[in-house]
């Protein structure tokens, strides 16, 4: 089957343009970084196609990894149903992203290494997609993680790019340290990771009532997927990581990376089906997140920070999704968030690559005359994301939230408020860019045929993806109820109407509302603008005196006054006060030495005299 | 009067002999005079070497003896020469006053 | 009768030892020590040790205390002055060996009860010259040939060392 071959690709995509792009012609990097892609998209509907309708399991064994005790953990690769989608939404995205940056980052430095970097990405996200046990996967997880500080610290010769990549993979990390807790728990509990002997093994584990030992394992595997998708309150790293390339966003903070949390949920299913209470947290702070970030997406004026407390938002949705079990409904919306988010973020890149690096809102306006290919995609995106009916949003949040209206009204509510709110924003920043007068000083022109070619496709799957039933697709692994009640369609999809009619009165039939809103919110704006101040937060609390202790404590004390004072020189000097002292010892007269050769041969009289009279 | 004498009265007298000779060794201070302790130390287990032949009717303990007289002799011929050289270098036969070896 | 020897020959011992010990200049200590190797042989002749007795009083008294006496007249050592040098030596040796002599007593005491080894004289002859003879040249074959080694060595080395300067 070689499935092997499908991250593999790009992995040799990575090593030509790493090792020898700069010596290449750009148009080399090109067929080399998208030929890998593409080939990979290739295998990935030809295996595909092989095992259709994918009913069974299809595993790959590669070689053992670990072979330690009763632990064995191989390179095995596996594909079924929930694999298939993941793979098609990484691969296709991931190809039409690839296609875009070639234009997007023409004038840029460092081409090759853009895409080396973007391939080896690719390599890393598709093992986790593949991977048959948590410990691949979890290479595939921190690999994306090391992708996105290079690619978000890609502009390094900018300090608040490093900054920014520093922020994404440390706060990553504290996720991870979860994770693998969570990990090590498994295989004290099961002695294995392969996600099938799991399943197995768990299936006659009763359901657990309050939070035992397996709702302890995946609270701590939700803690990784809190960092690195970016949910309450590990999110902090994800508008930040805007410093990155559009493309990158894109891709990486948009369809695939930041998804790898909620396709990590819903792979270990089974284990989340035995722990209701953890499924609780992670419905309830997927909740919270979207509200959240939504809020403060009102009040940004950066496109893509808006587009990032979408992501961050949306993402909330995606767990509240599985959250409640319905981890088809999840799936789905992360696919058409896939389509529409990306073609978002690649939208605002086209606007700003226009705009020739100008991400202001407040220096926009009036493009769609110019502009008009990007002008319909982004409007499509932001019907898509807003519910607006039959676009391929509103199917996936009304599985969502028709979910939440069987399970918790109160979340149904929220959960519907907020998409009124999302449909706001979204329209906001599609209007503040499209509608009105040009505020800025460039001359914005059209992107070429080869960034709106990506931005086409994207939109026709943002209009037609919701007709690609996904939950029924899924229905074998994850069983869904038929939900007939039309009440919960009905209300969300009003309440974001809702939203775009409020965001269209503000913002395009009566400009001077938004001034006049802004001023009588006061404070409540002033919190919004600034992000309720968690940054702030984050760094009193944590960033600061962490640095501080390290400094004074470890540093200067323990490093510094310890070892190299105390042990290492004090050895030294410890030796040479020793050394002074027995010195005197050769004091040159042979009458001492005389009395001390008695001394030492009376004690070894002594000895032998005291040892052989015990002996008799 | 007593025939025998105990074997312990001989061995012990040697220890005493020694004991002197060590005295001497740490005590005097002209070189000469340390030279001849040796010799005293010498005998003393010479005597010792005798005894223990007489205790075990074996022949052997003489020639030791005799090995350890034959030594002491070179020894003393030697290191008398050694005395002599230290003398003409430093001019003093005290032994505290030939300390240069010293850390 | 051997007793009045045996400890005729003790007291002299110990106290021609305790002479040596004792006196300034070093011609005294030279005659002390003479007075010792004599008494010394009288009691190997005690012990039954004829060779080792002649050994004793042809080689050490008459060759190396006559090569001592030799050295202190060239030399012309006189009697000692006091010093202050070597405080450990003058201040821990006596308590030392004090106890080393002590210890050795206690230690011989208890390996060699008294009534279990007596020595007298007479009892065993084994001490002859043809004996050693015997030993000294089949046994000890290897010792004797390095022994007489040793002395041209020692011989050499005196003459290398003691000879005048050539200027």
């Amino acid at each position: 089957m070689n499935l092997w071959l499908i991250p593999f690709c790009p992995l040799i995509g990575f090593l030509l343009n790493g090792l020898l792009g700069k010596r290449f012609p750009k148009q080399l990097v090109n067929i080399i970084a998208v030929g890998s892609v593409a080939a990979s998209f290739g295998l990935v509907l030809f295996s595909l196609s092989k095992i259709y309708p994918v009913d069974s399991v299809v595993t790959e064994h590669g070689f053992t990894w670990i072979q330690s005790g009763m632990l064995k953990i191989g390179f095995d690769l596996t594909v079924d149903r929930l694999t298939a989608v993941m793979l098609l939404v990484v691969t296709g995205v991931g190809l039409l992203i690839h296609t875009y940056s070639i234009g997007y980052m023409e004038h840029e430095e460092g081409y090759a290494r853009f895409f080396a970097y973007l391939n080896l990405f690719m390599f890393f996200m598709l093992l986790l997609v593949l991977a048959s046990n948590l410990l691949l996967l979890f290479v595939g997880w921190e690999g994306v993680g090391l992708c996105s500080y290079l690619l978000v610290g890609f502009y390094f010769k900018e300090k608040f790019a490093g900054d920014a990549a520093n922020k994404a993979f440390i706060v990553n990390r504290i996720g991870d340290f979860g994770f693998m807790l969570g990990i090590f728990l498994l295989v004290a509990r099961f002695r294995t990771l392969d996600f099938g002997a799991i399943a197995a093994a768990v299936k006659g584990v009763p359901i657990e009532t309050s939070l035992g030992g397996l709702g302890v394992i995946t609270l701590l595997l939700f803690m990784g997927a809190c960092g690195k998708s970016a949910q309450l309150p590990l999110y902090v790293w994800l508008p930040d990581a805007m410093a990155g390339p559009t493309p990158v966003s894109a891709l990486i903070h948009a369809a695939t990376m930041v998804t790898a949390g909620v396709y990590m949920v819903a792979r270990m299913s089974f284990l989340y089906d035995h722990a209701p209470a953890a499924m609780h947290v992670v419905a309830v702070v997927g909740l919270l997140t979207a509200v959240f970030a939504a809020t403060i997406g009102l009040a940004q004026n950066d496109i893509k920070k808006v587009f990032a407390y979408s992501t961050v938002s949306q993402l909330g949705y995606m767990f509240l999704g599985v959250g409640l079990g319905a981890y088809s409904a999840g799936i789905f919306h992360l696919m058409t968030h896939a389509f529409f988010k990306a073609l978002l973020f690649l939208g605002a890149g086209s606007v700003i690559h226009g705009l020739s690096g100008e991400q202001d809102l407040r220096h926009m306006g009036g493009l769609r005359k110019v502009m008009p290919v990007t002008f319909y995609t982004l409007g499509i995106a932001s019907l898509s994301i807003s519910g607006f009916p039959f676009f391929a949003g509103f199917f996936s949040k009304d599985a969502i939230l028709s979910a939440a209206y069987e399970s918790a009204p109160w979340m149904f509510w929220t959960g519907a408020v907020t998409a009124g709110v999302t449909a706001f924003y979204v329209f906001r920043a599609f209007f503040l860019t499209f509608f009105g007068k040009y505020r800025g000083h460039h001359h914005p022109h059209e992107s070429p045929l080869v960034m709106t070619f990506p931005l086409m496709v994207l939109a026709a799957f943002s209009l037609g993806g919701g007709f690609l039933s996904v939950p029924h697709w899924l229905a074998p692994l994850f069983p869904v109820a038929e939900h007939e009640a039309m009440q919960p369609m009905i209300i969300s999809a009003s309440f974001g109407i809702a939203g775009i009619l409020l965001a269209t009165l503000i913002y395009v039939v009566q400009p001077s509302l938004s001034d006049s809103l802004k001023s009588a919110a006061g404070p409540i704006y002033t919190l919004l603008v600034n992000k309720y101040y968690v940054d702030e937060l984050y760094s009193a609390t944590i960033v600061r005196p962490l640095n501080a202790i390290s400094r004074t404590v470890l540093w200067r004390g323990v490093d510094e006054g310890l070892i190299d004072t105390g042990l290492v020189n004090g050895l030294g000097s410890a030796i040479q006060s020793v050394g002074s002292v027995l010195r005197r010892w050769q004091s040159g007269s042979i009458r001492n030495y005389a009395t001390w050769i008695l001394a030492g041969s009376l004690l070894l009289i002594f000895v032998l005299g005291l040892a052989t009279q015990g002996a008799r | 009067m007593i025939d025998r004498i105990p074997l312990s009265a001989y061995l012990i007298l040697s220890a005493v002999l020694f004991g002197l000779g060590i005295a001497g060794f740490i005590y005097r201070k002209s070189v000469i005079t340390v030279f001849m302790s040796i010799e005293l130390m010498l005998n003393a287990v010479n005597l010792s070497f005798v005894t223990f032949s007489y205790d075990n009717k074996n022949i052997d303990g003489h020639i030791y003896a005799f090995f350890v007289m034959v030594v002491a002799a070179a020894e003393a011929a030697v290191g008398l020469a050694i005395i002599l050289t230290v003398f003409k270098n430093r001019g003093t036969l005290q032994i505290d006053e030939v300390d240069s070896m010293k850390l | 009768m051997d007793s009045i020897l045996f400890i005729i020959a003790a007291i002299a011992a110990i106290g021609c030892g305790l002479n040596l010990v004792l006196q300034t200049h070093p011609i005294s200590s030279a005659l002390s020590l003479i007075g010792v190797m004599s008494s010394l042989a009288l009691l190997y002749l005690l012990l039954g040790a004829e060779f080792i007795a002649m050994a004793q009083m042809i080689v050490y008294g008459g060759a190396v205390m006559v090569l001592f006496i030799f050295v202190i007249m060239l030399l012309n050592a006189g009697a000692e002055k006091r010093s202050d040098k070597s405080l450990f030596a003058q201040i821990a040796g006596f308590p030392l060996l004090a106890v080393l002599v002590v210890l050795l007593s206690f230690l011989i005491r208890q390996t060699f009860p008294s009534t279990v080894s007596e020595v007298s004289f007479g009892e065993w002859v084994g001490g002859t010259a043809e004996a050693i003879g015997k030993q000294l040249f089949t046994k000890f074959l290897l010792p004797f040939e390095v022994v007489s080694v040793l002395i041209l060595i020692a011989i050499l080395g005196a003459v290398v060392l003691a000879q005048k300067e050539i200027d």
